[in-house]
């Protein structure tokens, strides 16, 4: 047990995540920037949190652009949600405008308003 | 009142190509009696939509710049809604956006200048000093 948390990468750290007491469903596929949310890193007891950083102040993308799909795809959970800055780390600013993005890009139908794009 | 526009729209997949052209055009004309020019017009060809649209999965996109006032989108938008073909279309104002990404990059291209203006001139001391 101890050692599977240890040797856990993004994917196995997922189910951990819930029984940390956020209210985060497990569903969204979450595009985190450095790896694992909140899963635990070390073998200890407390909990490692690795530093959320936003991705569009680090790779310093400045055009959140709704024709931009790929981009704006990462910050889409499968159900077709926006996924919540919570999880992906993004900064206000940047939220602010990816959310306008996604919401223009589904309007013209290059991203759906619900469930997976067919 | 000069403001930049992009329009996007969707016609039905099985639209023939001189249809569309025909559509463009009428656009094209309708953008100049409005006092207005247009930028450019890229067809961004056949794509998969997110979801159906009047039970079509396919769209033909195509993405239209323009410039002028919000009198001329009002008659560009009144002509794609009563087109029939047109599945779907949607405009956004970019200048604005465009005015702010080019200020961030003449400040980021300002910082880049002054960086290595400062690491020049001590050499420029150091030498001074050798040759002293």
């Amino acid at each position: 047990m101890a050692e599977e948390t240890r040797a856990t990468t993004a994917p196995t750290a997922e189910p951990a995540a819930p029984s940390e007491g956020h209210s985060h469903r497990p569903g969204p596929r979450g595009p985190r920037p450095g790896g694992g949310p909140g899963g635990p890193r070390e073998g200890g007891r407390k909990y490692f949190r690795r530093k959320k950083v936003c991705k569009f102040c680090v790779e310093k993308i400045e055009s959140i652009n709704y024709k931009d799909v790929r981009l704006l795809a990462q910050f889409v959970a499968e159900s077709g949600k926006i996924v919540p800055r919570r999880l992906t780390g993004v900064c206000t600013p940047h939220q602010r405008r990816l959310s306008s993005a996604i919401k223009q890009a589904r309007n013209i139908a290059l991203l759906p308003f619900a469930g997976r794009a067919n | 009142m000069n403001r930049t526009y992009e329009l996007m729209f969707i016609v039905r997949p099985d639209m023939a190509e001189e249809d569309l052209d025909k559509l463009i055009s009428t656009l094209e004309t309708a953008v100049s009696a409005t006092a207005g020019t247009v930028r450019s017009v890229e067809r961004m060809g056949k794509r998969r939509l997110a979801y159906t649209v009047r039970r079509f999965h396919d769209g033909v996109y195509v993405l239209l710049t323009v410039e002028g006032g919000g009198g001329l989108i009002h008659e560009l938008e009144r002509r794609l809604r009563v087109t029939e073909p047109v599945l779907k279309f949607l405009t956004v104002r970019i200048d604005e956006e465009q005015k702010r990404l080019d200020k961030i990059k003449k400040i980021r291209d300002a910082r880049k200048k002054a960086v290595p203006a400062p690491a020049a001139t001590p050499e420029g001391g150091e030498t001074t000093a050798v040759t002293a």
